[in-house]
C-alpha cells in the first residue's frame, strides 16, 4: 500500500457513492483532466471513471428455461422462432447462441447471404417483450414422456433467462483489410479488393479492457453495465491472452484479453442488445457493455488517462493471410488515426471503417457514470483477480 | 434551378454514341454521374442528377427520348431508420458515394439523401437492417 501517494478502498469508494459523493467521469473526460491537473491530483479527486463498449459481440447468448409442460418434457433439442437453441442440459434448460441463423436459412448457398434473423434477434426479441414461437423435441423416458411441445411465450412468462456471454469486450481488434482482387465479405464487414477500406472495432480510448490493461480491478464479481442492465465479470473470456506485446502505457498493442459476462436477461434492454445480419458470414448480436474503473491509486489513474493516440492495433489482411491463419502486420496504427477516418498503408490513403458504435459507447459510459452518481450503481469488489 | 435524378436505358446501339454531354452542349443542363453502367455493344444503364433551366431539362429529356433513350424516375429512395441504426458505420464501407458518411469526432453515421445513386448497397451490408427501400408517391417522382 505504501508504494502510491493515493490509496483509497472498493469499501471507501462505494461509501462516497451511497452518499451520493463520488467524483465519477467517462474515460474520455479523463484523458484532459489528467492533462490539466497530473497523475497524482486528478487520482485523489477522481473516484471512479466509467468506459463503454458496443458493437458484435459473436461469442454471446443465453441460458434459457423454457418452463414445464404436462406431461413433462426432457428436451433435447429446442428452437426459438426456428433457431437452435443447444439442449445438452436438463431438462427443459437450454443455450441459445447468438451466432446461430434460423433453419430455413440459405446461409451463404446465395453468395453473399443475408442471415436476416438468428440467435441474437432472438434476445433482441425477447428483451423487446416480443411473443417467441418455442418448439422443442424428446426422446422421451419413463419420467419424461412427454415427445413434443410448442408455445408461444414472452421473456416475462419464461421461469430464467441468463445472458452469459463466454467472450466480450475484447481488449483491442485487428483492423482488417483485403490485399485480395475480390470482394471479401467477413465478421469484419465488407472489405473491398485491394485494400479498398480498413475496418476496425472497438471504442479505443473508451474501451473497458484499454482503461485497466493488466486487469488490476477487472475480476470474478466486477458490477459492470450489460445489456442494459447490472451484470457481472464471471471470468476471462475464451481466447484470453495476457502475455502480449505492449506500449509503454501497458496497453496491448494487439488482441489480448477478454472477459465472460453475466446478467438477468430480463432486466436488459432491446436498446443494448441488438441482433445483427452481416452479410456473407453470419447472425451476431451487438452488445452494449461498460465497466466502471474504481481510482485505487495513481497507477489506475495514469491507466485511464490513455487517449487514442497512444493505444494502438495492427493491420491484417482478411483477403489472404487470415484464412490461411497468418497474422501479417501490414502496419502498426493508432485508435487516433483510425477515427480521423483514413490511415496510410504502403503510402496509399485508405478509408477507415468503424463497426463499433461510438455514439452507443459514450451513452454508455455517460448512463454508468450517472447511475454512480446518483448512487444507484455501487462497485462490485472482485473476489478473484486472474 | 431545376434538379432531378433521371435513370437511363441505352439500347446496345445507342451506347456507343456520345449523348449524354449533348445535354451541357445543346441544352445548358449540368450533369452529375451518380451511378454508370456502360460498355461497347450491351445496353447501358446511368443514373444521372440533372441542373438547369426547367425548360432546358424537358428539351434534354425529350432529345434523349429521340434518340432511343427509355427515361423513367427514381420511384423509389433509400431511406435510413434512425431508431434502428445504431451508428456504428459498417454501412460507409460500400456506399460509392458518401451519401452515407461520419461526422466528426462524434462518429455518428449521416445519411445525405442528396448524393444517394439509389444502388441499394447498404441495404443488406447494414447489420441491423436499418436501411431500406421506400416508394414515392406518384406527385414526388413527378
Amino acid at each position: 500500500m505504501g508504494e502510491y501517494k493515493i490509496n483509497k478502498t472498493y469499501e471507501e469508494i462505494n461509501k462516497k457513492i451511497e452518499q451520493g459523493e463520488a467524483v465519477v467521469v467517462t474515460a474520455e473526460e479523463i484523458v484532459d483532466i489528467a492533462k490539466n491537473k497530473g497523475i497524482v491530483e486528478a487520482a485523489k479527486q477522481v473516484d471512479v471513471v466509467t468506459t463503454g463498449t458496443f458493437a458484435p459481440m459473436c461469442s454471446s447468448g443465453a441460458f434459457i428455461n423454457i418452463g414445464q409442460s404436462n406431461p413433462l418434457v426432457r428436451t433435447s433439442r429446442t428452437w426459438f422462432n426456428n433457431v437452435l437453441a443447444y439442449s445438452g442440459v436438463a431438462a427443459v434448460d437450454c443455450y441459445l447462441g447468438a451466432t446461430q441463423p434460423c433453419e430455413d436459412d440459405p446461409l451463404n448457398k446465395r453468395y453473399p447471404g443475408e442471415f436476416n434473423y438468428g440467435g441474437g434477434h432472438v434476445i433482441q426479441d425477447l428483451v423487446a417483450g416480443k411473443e417467441v414461437e418455442i418448439r422443442a423435441e424428446s426422446y422421451g423416458t419413463d419420467c419424461y414422456p412427454n415427445r413434443r411441445i410448442e408455445k408461444v411465450v414472452t421473456l416475462k412468462e419464461l421461469p430464467n433467462a441468463i445472458l452469459n456471454n463466454p467472450r466480450n469486450a475484447y481488449q483491442n481488434y485487428n483492423c482488417a483489410i483485403n490485399r485480395s482482387d475480390k470482394i471479401k465479405y467477413t465478421y469484419m464487414g465488407t472489405l473491398k479488393p485491394e485494400i479498398g477500406n480498413a475496418n476496425y472495432s472497438t471504442s479505443g480510448e473508451l474501451s473497458p479492457l484499454f482503461n485497466d490493461p493488466y486487469l488490476k480491478t477487472i475480476g470474478l464479481g466486477t458490477r459492470i453495465f450489460l445489456g442494459g442492465a447490472q451484470g457481472y465479470v464471471t471470468w476471462t473470456g475464451t481466447q484470453h491472452k495476457s502475455e502480449v506485446e505492449r506500449s509503454l502505457h501497458g496497453a496491448p498493442l494487439s488482441p489480448a484479453g477478454t472477459l465472460s459476462v453475466i446478467g438477468d436477461l430480463k432486466e436488459m434492454s432491446p436498446q443494448w442488445l441488438v441482433g445483427q445480419s452481416i452479410r456473407g458470414y453470419g447472425c451476431s448480436l451487438s452488445v452494449g457493455l461498460g465497466i466502471p474503473i474504481p481510482i485505487l491509486n495513481e497507477e489506475m489513474l495514469k491507466y485511464t488517462a490513455v487517449s487514442d493516440d497512444q493505444l494502438f492495433t495492427q493491420v491484417i489482411d482478411y483477403g489472404y493471410d487470415y484464412p490461411e491463419g497468418k497474422s501479417k502486420s501490414y502496419g502498426q496504427v493508432s485508435y487516433a488515426e483510425l477515427k480521423s477516418g483514413s490511415i496510410m498503408i504502403k503510402e496509399k490513403k485508405i478509408p477507415t471503417v468503424p463497426l463499433s458504435s461510438m455514439v452507443k459507447a459514450r451513452k454508455i459510459a455517460d448512463i454508468l457514470k450517472k447511475s454512480i452518481q446518483k448512487g444507484k450503481f455501487l462497485l462490485g469488489k472482485p473476489q478473484h483477480l486472474f | 434551378m431545376y434538379s432531378k435524378i433521371l435513370i437511363l436505358n441505352f439500347p446496345p446501339r445507342e451506347a456507343q454514341k456520345p449523348l449524354v454531354c449533348q445535354l451541357t452542349k445543346k441544352y445548358d443542363l449540368l450533369f452529375n454521374i451518380l451511378l454508370a453502367k456502360i460498355s461497347n455493344q450491351k445496353e447501358g444503364y446511368m443514373v444521372l442528377e440533372i441542373t438547369g433551366e426547367k425548360a432546358n431539362f424537358k428539351k434534354g429529356v425529350n432529345f434523349l427520348k429521340d434518340q432511343d433513350v427509355r427515361v423513367s424516375y427514381p420511384e423509389q429512395e433509400i431511406w435510413k431508420d434512425e431508431e434502428k441504426c445504431t451508428q456504428c458505420g459498417s454501412c460507409t464501407a460500400v456506399c460509392p458515394t458518401e451519401a452515407l458518411h461520419i461526422k466528426r469526432p462524434e462518429m455518428e453515421v449521416l445519411f445525405d439523401k442528396e448524393k444517394c445513386s439509389l444502388c441499394e448497397l447498404c441495404i443488406l451490408t447494414c447489420p441491423t437492417r436499418a436501411m431500406g427501400l421506400f416508394s414515392k408517391t406518384p406527385e414526388e417522382v413527378m
